[in-house]
């Protein structure tokens, strides 16, 4: 009959195994932004100024069925004149590997201030759109948009 | 790598403050660096970073393109013709690879 002889561990074994377990830890799959990191991010953009979203109609599906391409559009009421214009738009999805979508960077040339684009949603979440008045205000709008497929690939 | 081509419709013609729109969509796959390849391999990211389009060389408008923008960004957006010229379209990839277009509008 065989026997066993459990060893005592030395410290550095200890240690060696502790790290490698620290390892495993450090590589846990990507976190995905959360409401609040997009919270966080809109508060540095804006710098806290509270949004009047009365000026902004949004224009993106409730149901997205491939999260691949999901259209987003929006609408700004502004006379876009020279010292009455939307100076920047961002657009920001709180459920994605990352908060930032896009920012459009606009100039009274465009006479009205409007865009549309199509972006990538991993999974069901809210999108925000934040303008950047040339007066120094900000307005905001959101919208809930439920995905079917994710569009993160992998 | 598949082509990547850029393309643009503008009006060939407009009157002198007529709002006009702009359509632009470039083919590229806008590689995410999160994706993975047929056998299992992280495809490293390549993305369109940002877009400007400019009228007589001045910028009306531009954007900052993060991976969460879908593959052939495409994009609408008006702008207001004063007089004849000419629109340069310019797609900036990352490693700085620049993709452009031109388009001329008259007036009248």
């Amino acid at each position: 009959m065989k026997t066993y002889v459990l060893k005592p561990m030395s410290r550095r074994q200890a240690m060696t195994l502790l790290g490698a377990a620290g390892l495993t830890c450090a590589v846990a799959p990507a976190a995905l932004a959360g409401p609040e990191d997009v919270a966080a991010r809109i508060a540095e953009l804006t710098g806290g100024a509270a949004g009047d979203d009365a000026l902004i109609t949004l224009d993106m599906p409730e149901i997205a069925e491939n999260g691949n391409a999901v259209k987003v559009a929006f609408d700004i009421d502004s006379p876009m004149t020279a010292d009455n214009y939307v100076k920047a738009v961002h657009i920001l999805a709180d459920g994605n590997p990352e908060p930032d979508v896009a920012t459009f960077n606009f100039s009274p040339a465009m006479g009205a201030c409007y865009a549309t684009t199509r972006m990538r949603l991993s999974k069901t979440q809210n999108v925000h759109v934040i303008a950047a008045f040339s007066d120094g205000s900000f307005g905001s709008a959101e919208a809930t948009v439920k995905v079917t497929i994710g569009g993160c690939g992998g | 790598m598949s082509k990547v081509k850029p393309r643009v419709k503008v009006p060939k013609t407009a009157e002198v403050g007529e709002l006009i729109e702009i359509k632009t969509l470039i083919s590229h796959p806008m590689h995410s660096g999160r994706a993975v390849d047929g056998d299992g391999k992280l495809i490293p990211r390549q993305i369109i970073n940002s877009f400007r389009a400019s009228f007589n060389g001045t910028v009306v408008m531009s954007v900052d393109l993060k991976p969460s923008v879908s593959a052939n960004p495409f994009f609408t957006f008006p702008f207001t013709v004063t007089e004849s010229g000419t629109f340069d379209f310019v797609w900036v990839e990352d490693g700085g690879k620049e993709y452009t277009k031109s388009k001329k509008i008259s007036v009248g």
